[in-house]
C-alpha cells in the first residue's frame, strides 16, 4: 500500500472476506447498509403486494377477490408492520443511516460493529416471524394496533397473534441496539473539529431518531409483554373482567406509536436536506433551526400521543390539551418546510432525480400537513376519526413521504454505494409515473373520508364507489413505477455507468463525496481534520 | 377585524361547499351520495359546528398549499441553474426565521380557540331529555331506553341478498333505532365484547363503545330530518364482520316516537321491561 496516501486505501487494495463472512457475519457498516436496504426492499415487495391486493378489492363494492375477511383483515395489518417496521425503519435508518452516518462524520465505521450485526439479523428473524403469524390459523387480524380485547385470547385465540407479538418485540430490540449504536458513534467518533454543530442535518435527524426509539421503544416492550402474559398466562391488565382496562393498552402503545411517526419522517427529513442543499448548490439556510426544529419535534412528539385516541372516551379536559399540544407540532415542521424553500431560493437548481422527490417530497408533506392540521382538533375527529381521510393524511405526510425520500436517498446515493450510475432519463421517468400514481391514488381518499367512509373495511355502500375506482387506478399507475424503479435498480447493478467520486458538482460538500465511488471497504481510517471548516450542510 | 376575517372565512367556505354535489343522500336520506367530495349534511347543533369549523380550516388550509406550491413553482423557474447559474451565499436572515416561527402560531391559536369551543359543546349536555342506551356487540348494535321501561332490542345488518328494493347495501339493518327530533338525547354507550365505534357522521358524533366502560355524549336531531333515515357505520376495527354492522336511525316526531315506543315495546316483549339491562346483556352472550 505504498501508494495509499490520503484518509483512505484504494478499492483494489481492500481485503474482502468470503461470501458468507462477508454478508452474513459483516461487521462493516456499509455492508450492513446493503443487507438492510435489501430486507427493507423485499419487505417492501411483499407489503406493496398487500396493499395493490387490498386496493384490487376495493375497486368495486361487493367482494370479488378477498371471499376471508379475517384474511382481508390480516392484509391491512401486515401492510402497516411490515411499511413500518420493515420497509421504513430498515431502509432509512439501518440502510442509510448506517451507510452515511460513520460516513459524513468521519468515522471508519460504527461505534459497535458486532452489536451492529446484531440488529441486523434479529430484524431479519422478526420479519420471518410476522410472515409466519400470517399463516398460522387464520393470521393476525387486529389492526397494526393490535388493540385488546380484539387481540386478547377470546377474540384472537391462534398463536398467529403471538408470533407477532414476539416479532414486534424482536424488532424493537433490534431497533434499540442500534439507535445505543447510533447514539455513541455520533458522541464520540465524530473527526477532530467536527461538532454537533457542524454535522450534516442526515447525522442529526439520526441522532434525534436513536433518543426517540431508545425511549418509545421500551414502552412498546412493557405494553406487548402485558399482552403476551394476558393472552398467555392469565393476567388481566387489559381484561375489564379482571380488573384491567383496554385503553391502558392504547395509552401505552401510543406512546410509543406516535414517536413512531418522527422515527420514520425524521430520517426523511435529513435525506431531504441533503439533496435540497446539494442541488441548490447553497448551504442549508438557517443550519441551527433545522437541527433544534427536529430536536423540538423529538421532544413534542413525546407528549401528543392521546390525539390517536380522541374517539375512547377521554375526558375533555384531557382532549382539550392533547388538541393545543398537537397543534404545537406545526410550528417546527413549519420551519423545516420554509427552510428547505430558502435554501433552494437564490440557488441554481439542478433538477436531477433526486432533487425531484426532494420536490415531490415537499409537496406530499405539505399536503399531508395541513390535514394533520385538521385532524389535530378533538372536535374535527368527530367527523375524520377512523374514516379514509385519516388514511389520506397519514399516507400523505408519512408514508409515501418517507418512501419519497427513500427513493430519493437511494437515486442520490447509489453511485456511492455500488460504485455505478442510474439513468437519469429513467430516474426522471419513474418519478413522474410515481408521483401522479400515489397522487391519484390517496388524493380521493379524502373525499370519501369526507364523505364518511370507514377505515378497515372489506366492502363499502355503493356511494363511495366512484373515489375508490379513481383510488385503485392510482395503486396500478403506483404499481407500475415500483415495477419500474426495481428495473432501474437491476440495470443500474448490472450496467450502469461508473460513478464518479462527486457526480453532483459543487453542492456536495459532505464527507462521503470526498471518497472514491463505490466507497471502499474501509474510509477515514485515519479521520479527516475538520476544524475550521464551515458547519456541513 | 376578527368577525370580518370570519365572515371571509365563512363565505369562503360558503363556496367550497357549494362546489362539492347537493348535500342530501339518495331518497332524502341522510348517508353520502355518488363522488361526494365533502362532509355529510348537518343534522344536529354539534354537526351544524363541526361542518362550519372545517369548512374554515379547509379554507386556511388550501390557502397555505397554494402559497407553499406557488413559492415551489417560482423557485423551480426563477432559481433553475438554467436562470441563476450563480447561486447566492445567503444562509440566515434573522427576521424571516423569527417570522415564519411567529406566524404560524398566530394561525394555530387563531384554529385552537373556536375548536376547543366546539369539542366542550360536543361533550355532553346538561338538560338530557331522554336516554339512549348503545351497546356494541360483535357484530351488532344491542339499543335501550332506560327512560322507556327499559324497552331494548338488537339491531343486526341486513345482507346484499336479503335486501327489499330501495334499501341501501351496507347499511341496512333489520331493526332502526328510532329516535324523536328537537330533543336532547343522551347517548351512552358501552360494549359487550371488543371495542366498537358509534358513529354517526352527520351527527358530529363518533364515541368507542369500551368493555368495563360507558362513555357518554349527546344529540339532537333537527325537526327538517322527521321521516328520514340517518345512517352511520362502525368505526372501530372490531373483527372480522367490522364493515358489516351499520347504524340506521329513524328520525320522527316526538308523538311519532311515543306511538313506536308503544309497538316496539310490544314487539319486542319477549324480554322482561322491568329486568335490569346488564343482566340480559350478560345472558346475551351466552345465547348468541
Amino acid at each position: 500500500m505504498a501508494n495509499a496516501a490520503g484518509a483512505h486505501h484504494d478499492e483494489h487494495h481492500d481485503h474482502y472476506p468470503s461470501f458468507f463472512s462477508r454478508w452474513f457475519c459483516s461487521t462493516n457498516h456499509k455492508d450492513i447498509g446493503t443487507v438492510y436496504m435489501f430486507v427493507a426492499m423485499f419487505a417492501a415487495i411483499i407489503g406493496g403486494g398487500m396493499s395493490w391486493y387490498i386496493r384490487l378489492e376495493l375497486a368495486e363494492p361487493g367482494i370479488q377477490f378477498i371471499q376471508d375477511k379475517q384474511f382481508y383483515n390480516v392484509l391491512l395489518t401486515a401492510h402497516g408492520f411490515l411499511m413500518i417496521f420493515f420497509v421504513v425503519m430498515p431502509g432509512t435508518i439501518g440502510g442509510f443511516g448506517n451507510w452515511f452516518v460513520p460516513m459524513m462524520i468521519g468515522a471508519p465505521d460504527m461505534a459497535f460493529p458486532r452489536m451492529n450485526n446484531i440488529s441486523l439479523w434479529l430484524l431479519v428473524v422478526a420479519l420471518l416471524m410476522l410472515l409466519i403469524s400470517a399463516f398460522v390459523e387464520g393470521g393476525v387480524g387486529t389492526g397494526w394496533t393490535v388493540y385488546p380485547p380484539l387481540s386478547n385470547s377470546i377474540y384472537h385465540p391462534s398463536p398467529a397473534v403471538d408470533f407477532g407479538i414476539l416479532s414486534l418485540h424482536l424488532a424493537g430490540a433490534s431497533s434499540i441496539l442500534g439507535a445505543i449504536n447510533f447514539i455513541v458513534t455520533i458522541f464520540n467518533m465524530r473527526a477532530p473539529g467536527m461538532t454537533l454543530h457542524k454535522m450534516p442535518l442526515f447525522v442529526w435527524s439520526i441522532l434525534v431518531t436513536a433518543f426517540l426509539l431508545v425511549l418509545a421503544l421500551p414502552v412498546l416492550a412493557g405494553g406487548l409483554t402485558m399482552l403476551l402474559t394476558d393472552r398467555n398466562f392469565g393476567t388481566h391488565f387489559f381484561d375489564p373482567a379482571g380488573g384491567g382496562d383496554p385503553i391502558l393498552w392504547q395509552h401505552l402503545f401510543w406512546f410509543f406509536g406516535h414517536p413512531e411517526v418522527y422515527i420514520i419522517i425524521l430520517p426523511a427529513f435529513g435525506i431531504i436536506s441533503q439533496i435540497v442543499s446539494t442541488f441548490s448548490k447553497k448551504p442549508v439556510f438557517g443550519y441551527l433551526g433545522m437541527a433544534y426544529a427536529m430536536a423540538a419535534i423529538g421532544v413534542v412528539g413525546f407528549v401528543v400521543w392521546a390525539h390517536h385516541m380522541y374517539a375512547v372516551g377521554l375526558d375533555v379536559d384531557t382532549r382539550a390539551y392533547f388538541t393545543a399540544a398537537t397543534m404545537v407540532i406545526a410550528v417546527p415542521t413549519g420551519v423545516k418546510i420554509f427552510s428547505w424553500l430558502a435554501t433552494m431560493w437564490g440557488g441554481s437548481i439542478e433538477f436531477k432525480t433526486p432533487m425531484l422527490y426532494a420536490f415531490g417530497f415537499i409537496f406530499l408533506f405539505v399536503v399531508g400537513g395541513v390535514t394533520g392540521v385538521t385532524l389535530a382538533n378533538s372536535s374535527a375527529d368527530l367527523v375524520f376519526h377512523d374514516t379514509y381521510f385519516v388514511v389520506a393524511h397519514f399516507h400523505y405526510v408519512m408514508a409515501i413521504a418517507a418512501i419519497f425520500a427513500m427513493f430519493a436517498g437511494w437515486y442520490y446515493w447509489i453511485g456511492k454505494m455500488s460504485g455505478k450510475q442510474y439513468s437519469e432519463i429513467w430516474g426522471k421517468i419513474q418519478f413522474w409515473i410515481f408521483f401522479i400514481g400515489v397522487n391519484v391514488l390517496f388524493f380521493p381518499q379524502h373525499f370519501a373520508g369526507l364523505a364518511g367512509m370507514p377505515r378497515r373495511i372489506p366492502d363499502y355502500p355503493d356511494a363511495f364507489a366512484g373515489w375508490n375506482y379513481v383510488s385503485s387506478i392510482g395503486a396500478l399507475i403506483t404499481a407500475v413505477g415500483t415495477l419500474l424503479f426495481f428495473v432501474i435498480l437491476i440495470r443500474t447493478y448490472a450496467s450502469g455507468a461508473k460513478a464518479e467520486q462527486n457526480p453532483w458538482g459543487v453542492g456536495a460538500t459532505t464527507l462521503e463525496w470526498q471518497v472514491p465511488s463505490p466507497a471502499p471497504f474501509h474510509t477515514f481510517e485515519d479521520q479527516p481534520d475538520m476544524s475550521g471548516k464551515a458547519p456541513a450542510e | 377585524m376578527r368577525n370580518k376575517l370570519k365572515m371571509i372565512l365563512s363565505a369562503l367556505a360558503g363556496v367550497l361547499i357549494s362546489m362539492g354535489p347537493a348535500f342530501a343522500g339518495p331518497n332524502g336520506d341522510v348517508r353520502s351520495s355518488d363522488w361526494q367530495i365533502w362532509l355529510q349534511e348537518p343534522a344536529s347543533p354539534t354537526a351544524d359546528r363541526i361542518v362550519a369549523f372545517n369548512g374554515q380550516l379547509m379554507v386556511i388550509e388550501t390557502l397555505i398549499v397554494i402559497f407553499v406550491m406557488g413559492l415551489m413553482a417560482y423557485i423551480a423557474y426563477r432559481y433553475s441553474a438554467k436562470n441563476n447559474p450563480v447561486p447566492s451565499k445567503t444562509t440566515h436572515h434573522v427576521g424571516l426565521e423569527v417570522a415564519w416561527t411567529i406566524l404560524p402560531i398566530f394561525i394555530l391559536v387563531g384554529i385552537t380557540i373556536p375548536s376547543l369551543k366546539h369539542l366542550y359543546f360536543a361533550d355532553r349536555t346538561p338538560d338530557a331529555e331522554m336516554t339512549l342506551k348503545i351497546t356494541g356487540n360483535q357484530w351488532y348494535w344491542n339499543y335501550a331506553y332506560p327512560d322507556q321501561n327499559n324497552l331494548t332490542f338488537d339491531s343486526i345488518f341486513v345482507p346484499d341478498d336479503e335486501l327489499k328494493p330501495g334499501q341501501p347495501r351496507m347499511l341496512t339493518v333489520d331493526n332502526k333505532v328510532y329516535l324523536p327530533v328537537e330533543t336532547n338525547i343522551r347517548l351512552l354507550m358501552t360494549s359487550a365484547d371488543v371495542i366498537h365505534n358509534w358513529a354517526i357522521p352527520s351527527l358530529s358524533v363518533k364515541l368507542d363503545t369500551v368493555p368495563g366502560r360507558i362513555n357518554e355524549t349527546w344529540t339532537r336531531i333537527h325537526e327538517k330530518y322527521v321521516g328520514k333515515t340517518i345512517y352511520g357505520m362502525c368505526s372501530e376495527l372490531c373483527g372480522v364482520n367490522h364493515g358489516f354492522m351499520p347504524i340506521a336511525i329513524e328520525a320522527v316526531s316526538k308523538e311519532d316516537f311515543a306511538k313506536w315506543v308503544k309497538q316496539a315495546q310490544a314487539k319486542f316483549a319477549s324480554d322482561d321491561p322491568k329486568a335490569n339491562v346488564i343482566v340480559r346483556l350478560a345472558s346475551a352472550k351466552v345465547t348468541r
